[in-house]
């Protein structure tokens, strides 16, 4: 740990990071320490100076810091905005803190107090909407997934420390899908968000034969408005669409406008 | 060419003795949402795997000679040094049996930029000059253009190249290597009766074709319209989600990135295929992206096929399988957005 980082010669520094959570299942911090066959790689890349899920010791002199999970209480702004005094750089690790991950899904309820008494009951605790970490504060670099990919998670560390720039893919999941040679799943009859969801995570999901559910945003110039017409086509109603659009809070925006469209010319239900 | 039949049971055969090597051929993979089967190239270990009467594989043979990934070489890093090695990844010749002519066609183009060009492409030429091809016959599907692209037999680029008569294949002989297997099987000169049912079979194809592109003076076409307002049409419903390059057969556009491995002492630099439809396939250094956006990324790639391809080569890029436009969840077909630049639709 104490020897000096060099790559080619060239010495590097080894950052002190922190890892923190926010409202969130942590399994993104888990995704890292459970990567056990570079764990000491990683370990050796870094100083970690905090990481509750990891370690006892817990200090405040971080460069990096990495928060999992989403604001759904006044405390955590006040927490997150002392991450953020701390950090040199700040990291949204993971959906919830990039969009507000399956957290808010409790944001489609316009009563939250109704959420609030259906999950808590008579022991109810402050809470108030979901929001992605960069409603508060400044956000360095978002690593998107849920969870996330430990594979990149290290190939980013490693971009930032030997200096190299990061780059996340910039076209959709169809792309590494189809490298993956799969079989189409609109084809095999089930819906997908593939054609609009960012890449990188060498269509993880749709290698498995689950449509994707759009955890890590949308692509960059996502044609939506294709996507919708695609659903449509292939038989898929606009529930179903809004349900996939909705789970992480990557396409809040356009499912909003998805949802208003939707209630203007309500679908009429079959009488069981 | 030698030309040679055999009964159809004699085709096991011929597979046992080609089966001390690794066998790609055409494998069911289930049915589609309307019960239709889908089929892909894979490795096979036994004859009955093959769906050698296969309608079309979903993806090209493409990975079999470009792989969608790639290791190009790795370095072991130290103090002030690096080592460098390179692998070409060709472990192993292939055995290719029952490839259709278009994707033989594929490869043929192929072989025109990447084996045949002042600077061939090593690990490219490594895995195709270590295939074996049988080819195989087929039917014409509803979005099959090969005829239109002149692709719809092939002429060279395999060592045989099978046609079904009923009972017997009539096989077409263009290697030794052919020749020599064949002679180990029991096959026969054809006679009258087989160069009638031979030519039956081919007209028998010819009158199924149901998809076509008018590719008369295209170049010229795709020249004067340029500005044309079916460029924005497509490129607003396209995903700019690079399926159409990656089921094509003749796609090689690729990226190339270096990774620096965790234990900083190891690094790799990788080839991966991209796709000209990518939003960030024409993005150079500093951020600036010559096709930002989809239309003209749209309208590049059949510029590319039917235009520059044709000019450099005298021959389209495009063989007329058709697989992008069955695979484009948008519904873009070349025959369509040909048609639409003529003024056709």
């Amino acid at each position: 740990m104490s020897e000096q980082l060099s790559y080619l010669g060239i010495p590097l520094s080894r950052p002190k990071v922190g890892f923190f959570e926010l409202s969130s299942c942590e399994g993104c911090q888990l995704q890292l320490l459970n990567n056990e066959a570079t764990l000491l790689d990683f370990l050796n890349l870094v100083e970690i100076v905090n990481f509750r899920e990891g370690m006892s010791e817990r200090a405040d002199n971080y460069d990096i810091a990495f928060v999992e999970g989403s604001v759904t209480r006044k405390d955590e702004i006040a927490r997150l905005t002392e991450i953020r005094k701390n950090a040199k750089i700040l990291v949204a690790l993971g959906s919830c803190a990039c969009f507000g991950g399956v957290n808010q899904l409790k944001n489609r309820f316009r009563d939250l107090d109704w959420v609030k008494k259906e999950v808590y009951g008579d022991f109810p605790v402050e809470t108030m909407e979901v929001h992605p970490l960069a409603d508060f504060v400044q956000v360095d670099l978002e690593i998107f997934g849920c969870p996330i990919k430990k594979e990149e998670v290290e190939r980013i560390v490693t971009d930032l420390i030997v200096g190299k720039a990061v780059r996340h893919p910039e076209y959709p999941v169809c792309m590494e899908c189809k490298a993956n040679e799969n079989i189409c799943l609109f084809e095999l009859g089930e819906p997908c968000l593939g054609p609009v969801t960012r890449a990188g995570c060498d269509a993880w999901c749709t290698s498995n034969r689950r449509g994707c559910w759009g955890c890590r945003g949308p692509a960059e110039g996502a044609n939506l408005k294709q996507l919708e017409e695609i659903m449509h086509t292939y038989g898929f109603s606009s529930e179903t669409i809004l349900d996939r659009l909705e789970c992480f809070g990557g396409f809040a925006s356009f499912a909003e406008t998805l949802r208003a469209q939707a209630k203007k010319t309500p679908a009429r239900r079959k009488k069981s | 060419m030698i030309f040679k039949v055999f009964k159809k049971q004699e085709l096991a055969r011929l597979y046992e003795l080609l089966a001390v090597n690794v066998i790609v051929g055409p494998v069911g993979r289930g049915n589609d949402r309307h019960g239709k089967p889908l089929y892909d190239f894979d490795v096979v270990y036994d004859f009955d795997e093959l769906a050698l009467d296969y309608t079309q594989t979903v993806h090209s043979p493409k990975r079999f000679v470009l792989p969608y990934q790639e290791t190009l070489s790795t370095f072991a890093v130290s103090r002030d040094a690096w080592e460098k090695h390179v692998d070409l990844n060709v472990y192993r010749p292939l055995v290719f049996f029952g490839m259709h002519a278009c994707d033989i066609n594929a490869l043929n183009k192929l072989d025109l930029v990447l084996a045949q060009s002042a600077y061939p492409n090593p690990y490219y030429m490594g895995k195709r000059k270590n295939l074996f091809i049988i080819g195989i016959d087929c039917n014409p599907e509803p979005q099959c253009f090969c005829r239109s692209m002149g692709t719809d037999f092939a002429i060279h680029g395999f060592d045989l190249f099978l046609t079904d008569l009923g009972g017997k294949y009539f096989a077409e002989i263009l290697s030794a290597t052919a020749f020599g297997l064949l002679s180990q099987i029991n096959c026969t000169d054809p006679g009258a009766k087989d160069h009638t049912l031979y030519k039956q079979a081919t007209s028998g194809k010819n009158k199924h074709y149901t998809a076509t592109v008018d590719t008369s003076d295209l170049t010229k076409i795709l020249d004067l319209e340029f500005e044309s307002k079916a460029w924005d049409y497509w490129g607003e419903k396209c995903l700019s989600c690079g399926t159409c390059a990656n089921v094509c057969p003749t796609c090689y556009c690729y990226g190339v990135e270096e990774h620096v491995d965790l234990d900083l002492k190891h690094a790799s630099k990788a080839k991966s295929l991209h796709s000209c439809n990518l939003i960030d396939f024409a993005k150079v250094a500093g951020g600036h992206n010559f096709r930002p956006k989809s239309a003209s990324r749209l309208k590049y790639r059949y510029y590319h096929k039917h235009r520059g391809f044709v000019e450099a080569f005298e021959e389209s890029l495009c063989v007329g399988c058709g697989r992008c436009g069955a695979a484009c969840l948008a519904d873009i077909t070349p025959p369509a957005v040909i048609a639409s630049v003529r003024g056709k639709e």
